[in-house]
């Protein structure tokens, strides 16, 4: 039972962490990595099986005792997650000083590419209608 | 008596923490990480010794034995990827105590560096999964905070993008080492490597996949590449010199490592091909479309990754040791291209092709420092990108693989094409030639310094004797293919026959 309701768990903090990065407000996305950091640190945890005493040795029987390794990666990955959640804050922090605004902004290359695009359709819609006024312009000669 | 992996970890480590404690007194810093550098260069070529003919070093952390401990492994590819990387780090440190542009007086470059080069280290000499998670984590840190360190707009910016596609990824990792521990048990490489073709090849497949596009963020290869060519110029020269040359490296060398080892087979065979020809492509469409010497320079990091996975998709040791050779070579060129772009933009201020233009008469030493690893790049003979992309056709050849050894051909010309495109611009034309305001102890003249033009000057030399040394190098980039091929003789030295 425990499982089923810690892989919901998992489940919904992935969800809503990706659906939070997919965010246009910076303080979303960061808010998004934090939720999948808990996610991965729940997997991780999850991934040494079932619960048990705890691994100390010669305290209990070691069949009884849960798999210390995930519990150690776990900690290691949630103060790696800390430190660089920090720094991340602290980007979107000197961001907003600079910017006044939390959204973030469009790709410049992407922009580049529409506004190329967009100069290239005026163009050849103003050159197709050139050729038609030319067009008509010479018809009534013949 | 054998050296230690932990070595070229701890020495930057903890000149990090001295650097660090000397606060305020640069002169100092930029002595205590050259000497830790040049130190960690000594250990690595002594590690390329002790492995040479196909040993494997191998030390397990705080005594505890394997599988259950830390293991450090270095193999011949480790050692070389170890020797090569400190000697760029080393040359690169060089480089930026004489440019004015690096800020490396700041209270923080020096220590982050010297963090960067231990975490690089780390990843070429972890045994296992998890502590090659750390290794990336201690590496990205320090490039964080190195791609952000002037905290312009712009970098904030793009340093953002950044920032959160490495966490993205990072996550990913996590969720991936989790996954590979619950389906087997364990997370030391050896042992998985020994493990995982036991379990459902299904779950093998996609536990393979889901590794393959953690380091493939991190390698940058196709279609997860997109963040680079907008994060990485943005950082002064000398820094984005060295993430070009080492970081993205990292990350084909995860990818090398885990497909060699844990996950390689048919399939992955035939879709590292398919990825291999689309990141070459793209990238160099990408690069010529650009208009800025580091902007074209980025996205030709990203096209010769995929002469990397070329080699390593084919699964062949020819192919392997071809890939080894071509990562060696890209990384000494990538990275002086990127320092001479760094003299470029120190010369005339700028790196925007159309507002430079007749550097070859107002420096025709820096246009001659160019040419070489332009050359050398685009695979013309006798350079060393022709030696490494020759290797990399035949081995192709013989593989069968005909499709990416054209598609790879057809790369290599415009490759020419988009340098000739940086020739034209910087070089070429009639001088527009204000000499920037720098710094007071540069040459008046052109505003650089002998360390910068000194360094690169080296870096151009090291490529040049890759020619020379052609015979031996690839020798090596064989043998270190022989030892990966063979993955019994890895589990064999950390497990214990």
């Amino acid at each position: 039972m425990i499982v089923v309701a810690m892989a919901v768990t998992i489940a919904v903090l992935y969800g809503a962490g990706t659906y939070l990065l997919l965010q246009r407000n910076l303080s979303r996305i960061v808010l998004g990595l934090a939720v999948l950091g808990h996610g991965a640190n729940l997997l991780l945890l999850m991934a040494g099986g079932r619960a048990g005493r705890p691994p100390i040795v010669g305290l209990d029987e070691p069949s009884a005792v849960a798999d210390p390794l995930p519990q150690a990666l776990a900690l290691t990955a949630i103060v790696i997650t800390f430190g660089v959640n920090a720094f991340l804050l602290a980007l979107a922090y000197r961001s907003w000083l600079l910017n006044r605004s939390d959204e973030v902004e469009d790709d410049v290359e992407d922009r580049r590419i529409a506004a190329a695009v967009a100069r290239f359709a005026r163009s050849e819609e103003a050159r197709e209608k050139r050729e038609r006024m030319e067009a008509e312009a010479q018809e009534p000669a013949e | 008596m054998t050296i230690s992996p932990l070595v070229p970890i701890v020495l930057p480590l903890a000149a990090a923490a001295i650097s660090l404690g000397l606060g305020r007194f640069t002169r100092l810093r930029r002595v205590v990480g050259i000497t830790a550098l040049t130190a960690t260069l000594a250990v690595s070529v002594a590690l390329l010794m002790a492995t040479r003919d196909g040993a494997l070093v191998v030390v397990e952390v705080g005594g505890w034995e394997s599988p259950l401990g830390i293991t450090l492994v270095v193999d011949l590819f480790s050692a070389i990827m170890l020797t090569v990387s400190s000697t760029m780090l080393l040359a690169v440190l060089l480089y930026a105590t004489g440019s004015p542009r690096t800020n490396d007086t700041e209270l923080f470059f020096h220590p982050v560096y010297m963090v960067l080069a231990a975490g690089v280290s780390a990843c070429f000499t972890t045994g296992d999964l998890f502590n090659l998670f750390v290794a990336f984590e201690v590496t990205l840190v320090a490039s964080y905070v190195l791609i952000t360190l002037g905290g312009s707009r712009a970098q904030v910016r793009h340093g953002t993008t950044y920032v959160v596609i490495s966490l993205l990824a990072s996550t990913l990792f996590i969720t991936a080492v989790g996954l590979v521990y619950a389906a087997t048990g364990s997370v030391n490489m050896a042992d998985l490597a020994v493990r995982l073709p036991e379990i459902d090849p299904g779950l093998r497949s996609a536990l393979g996949l889901l590794f393959l596009v953690v380091f493939g963020i991190k390698a940058a290869i196709f279609p997860l590449f997109f963040w680079l060519p907008d994060s990485y110029p943005t950082a002064a020269a000398p820094i984005t010199a060295i993430f070009a040359g080492l970081l993205t490296k990292v990350g084909v060398y995860a990818i090398i490592r885990s497909q060699t080892l844990l996950f390689g087979s048919d399939e992955s065979s035939s879709l590292l091909l398919v990825v291999a020809s689309l990141t070459m492509a793209v990238g160099v469409l990408g690069a010529i479309a650009q208009n800025d010497v580091k902007r074209i320079l980025s996205f030709h990091i990203v096209s010769q990754i995929g002469y990397m996975i070329f080699g390593l998709g084919l699964f062949t040791t020819a192919g392997l040791a071809a890939t080894v050779f071509y990562v060696v070579h890209h990384i000494v060129v990538k990275t002086t291209l990127f320092l001479v772009g760094g003299l470029i933009e120190e010369r005339a201020g700028t790196g925007e092709l159309r507002r430079l233009g007749g550097l070859q008469h107002s420096s025709p030493f820096i246009a001659a420092l160019f040419l070489i690893p332009a050359l050398s790049l685009a695979g013309v003979p006798p350079m060393s990108g022709f030696v490494a992309k020759l290797s990399l056709v035949q081995s192709g050849l013989a593989a069968g693989a005909n499709v990416t050894v054209a598609v790879s051909l057809a790369v290599s010309i415009l490759t020419l094409f988009s340098m000739t495109k940086i020739w034209a611009g910087a070089f070429w034309g009639a001088p527009i030639d204000p000499v920037p305001e720098s710094a007071g102890q540069n040459d008046p003249e052109t505003g650089l310094s002998a360390l910068m033009v000194g360094s690169t000057a080296v870096l151009v030399a090291a490529g040049l004797a890759f020619v020379v040394f052609a015979t031996p190098l690839y020798d090596l980039g064989q043998t270190a293919a022989a030892v990966m091929a063979d993955s019994t003789k890895y589990i064999e030295a950390v497990l214990g026959a």
